[in-house]
């Protein structure tokens, strides 16, 4: 059964930034379309009357105080920061 | 305004605009929305960040409480209905402004829905439906590096993430807007009730109120709709009506020369004033929403609703109906006071003071004198320093005849310079009105005396030569003479 295409691989590939030749691409998308084929077992749940859920944890409104908390120091924020410049990350030209 | 355009005049316009506004404003809370950072404008770069708003391995976001009262007030004010529950989505892109790759967002269960917002446009109203209130975080800020700041010209970029994870909420209006102007009113109505809720500062300059515009033309009458193009970067009231104004224009001519408009995002350039088409990926707005497992849903029960509901103040559109009806202010002067928040404020504690026999003269300073100083000293009501009270008592002196109104004048000039209370002022300078028939009518012979020509003109019955004798009691007594005496007393005279 084939639940992906070529083409719907390619686009999450584009979406995440991949870039994957074309053996690479069959590859994904075969093992995608295996993911893909494993996980719609769960459409055959009888789920009449079952609510949507969107959390697997029966709770709700965890909510914090609007208390400040210390940040990080400039020299620590950017410290995995490959590279910086005047205090901030330094990133290549998004285009 | 151009040849296509309804110029309010009544004319049937060829093309009718159909608009709709999405407003984000920042709330005035003192973390961010999902980790303790404090709020800062213009602090260093990343100088406000934690684990958790640069999106590091490991951590967990956790829903400020602050910002959810704030956004359900503001839904509220908005007439907005709260959902019982409503969850949080990612909305999955990849650009530098967000550390996490995604930013987390409300999608399919926002916060609020189905409100509305009346615009008073003058002549008439127009009620813009409010499709939802939803609740996100803010992006990072980028710098592009090179010359031009543009990123189309720039070679790197830096990023600053204090502004990332900054409370936000979105407002998203229904296509309901028909005009440029209405568009432009609708915002300045929306900041005014956001800043009576005191839960943002508003400011556009800062970028604490941004608002995105779409747009599309359909012929006057038509039902289906055109194609529509998104506005971006219209900061200020001026821009989006200048923005919108373009775009219709821009818009009415493709349809005239039988072309299609083309759906894309435009940039507004205040300094050309047009609008250009920004070149995005197309993927780009496959944004793949999906519940954040991170975050539990958020349910609001009715109380917790209600208790925010009685926390909302007496807002814009009641107070200049509370005005009109119940204290009898013209229409401009009750829409002026209610048009700040903290002039109204004022104007509602100098009310209380005065009672209601003498609020209107309140009115008048506040918007007259008062205002006209403010204006020129570049200062809010809040830094004049100049109390109700005080004011209450410079109109008390007025309206008790102990000062002449012109005299009030400049011991309102002195109170402003001085910031002294007008009693101490007046016994200082000894301006208290003369209103003793015995001294005025000892000034009153004097004047009479030394002007027999103008005196002899009176009796001629040129009756306007009198006002020259009362100039000169009035020179006489440095203007603190009540005028309204001086004239009977001289009237009496002259009659002899």
């Amino acid at each position: 059964m084939k639940i992906i295409s070529l083409e719907q691989a390619s686009h999450v590939a584009k979406l995440a930034e991949l870039e994957l030749s074309s053996d690479e691409l069959d590859k994904i998308t075969s093992q995608l379309d295996d993911i893909l084929g494993h996980v719609a077992k769960i459409n055959e749940a009888d789920t009449e009357g079952v609510r949507p859920t969107s959390h697997t944890l029966d709770t709700n409104n965890v909510l914090r105080e609007d208390t400040v908390k210390d940040s990080l120091s400039q020299e620590d924020a950017l410290k995995n920061a490959p590279q910086q410049s005047g205090g901030g990350f330094l990133v290549p030209k998004i285009d | 305004m151009n040849k296509y355009m309804n110029n309010n005049t009544g004319e049937m316009a060829k093309y009718e605009a159909v608009i709709g506004l999405e407003t984000h404003v920042e709330l005035s809370t003192n973390t961010k929305m999902f980790c303790g950072c404090a709020l800062s404008f213009g602090a260093e770069p990343n100088t406000r960040t934690c684990p958790v708003c640069l999106g590091l391995p490991g951590t967990l976001p956790v829903i400020n409480s602050k910002a959810v009262q704030f956004a359900i007030k503001t839904a509220l004010a908005l007439n907005c209905s709260i959902n019982k529950s409503s969850i949080f989505h990612r909305k999955n892109y990849f650009y530098a402004d967000m550390p996490k790759n995604y930013q987390i967002s409300q999608y399919n269960r926002p916060l609020a829905s189905n409100g509305f917002l009346d615009v008073d446009m003058g002549s008439y109203v127009r009620r813009v439906g409010i499709t939802r209130v939803h609740m996100e975080e803010d992006t990072g800020k980028l710098i592009h590096t090179g010359s031009s700041g543009r990123i189309s010209e720039s070679d790197a970029s830096i990023v600053d993430y204090n502004r990332a994870g900054t409370p936000l909420i979105e407002i998203v209006t229904e296509p309901d807007i028909r005009t440029p102007a209405e568009a432009k009113e609708y915002l300045i109505a929306l900041r005014n009730i956001i800043l009576y809720l005191d839960v943002s500062d508003c400011s556009m300059e800062q970028g604490s109120l941004r608002c995105d515009a779409n747009i599309s033309l359909k012929p006057a009458g038509a039902k289906s709709m055109g194609t529509k193009t998104e506005i971006k970067n219209l900061n200020s009231f001026r821009f989006i009506q200048r923005g919108l104004e373009y775009e219709y224009k821009r818009q009415a001519g493709l349809l005239e020369e039988g072309k299609k408009v083309l759906q894309q995002t435009r940039h507004y350039d205040h300094l050309t004033d047009t609008t250009s088409a920004l070149r995005l990926k197309e993927e780009a707005h496959d944004y793949r929403y999906f519940p954040d497992p991170d975050l539990v849903p958020l349910i609001m029960d009715k109380d917790a609703v209600q208790d925010i509901k009685r926390e909302i103040p007496e807002l814009p559109g009641e107070k200049i109906k509370r005005y009109l009806e119940v204290f009898g202010l013209p229409d401009e002067t009750a829409r002026l006071i209610a048009s700040d928040k903290d002039t109204a404020q004022y104007f509602d504690r100098c009310a209380n003071i005065l009672g209601p026999g003498k609020l209107k003269a309140a009115a008048n300073w506040i918007t007259g004198d008062f205002a006209a100083y403010l204006n020129k000293e570049s200062l809010k009501i809040k830094q004049s320093g100049i109390s109700a009270e005080s004011l209450c008592s410079l109109i008390e002196m007025i309206e008790g005849g102990r000062i002449s109104s012109k005299i009030a004048k400049s011991v309102f000039e002195e109170m402003a310079q001085s910031k002294k209370e007008p009693q101490d002022i007046i016994m200082e300078h000894n301006l208290e009105q003369v209103s003793d028939e015995g001294e005025l009518s000892k000034i009153i012979d004097e004047v009479i005396a030394a002007n027999d020509e103008v005196v002899q003109q009176v009796k001629d019955g040129k009756d306007k030569a009198i006002g020259f004798l009362i100039g000169q009691v009035m020179a006489k007594t440095k203007g603190k003479a009540n005028p309204a005496l001086v004239n009977g007393i001289m009237s009496k005279k002259l009659k002899k």
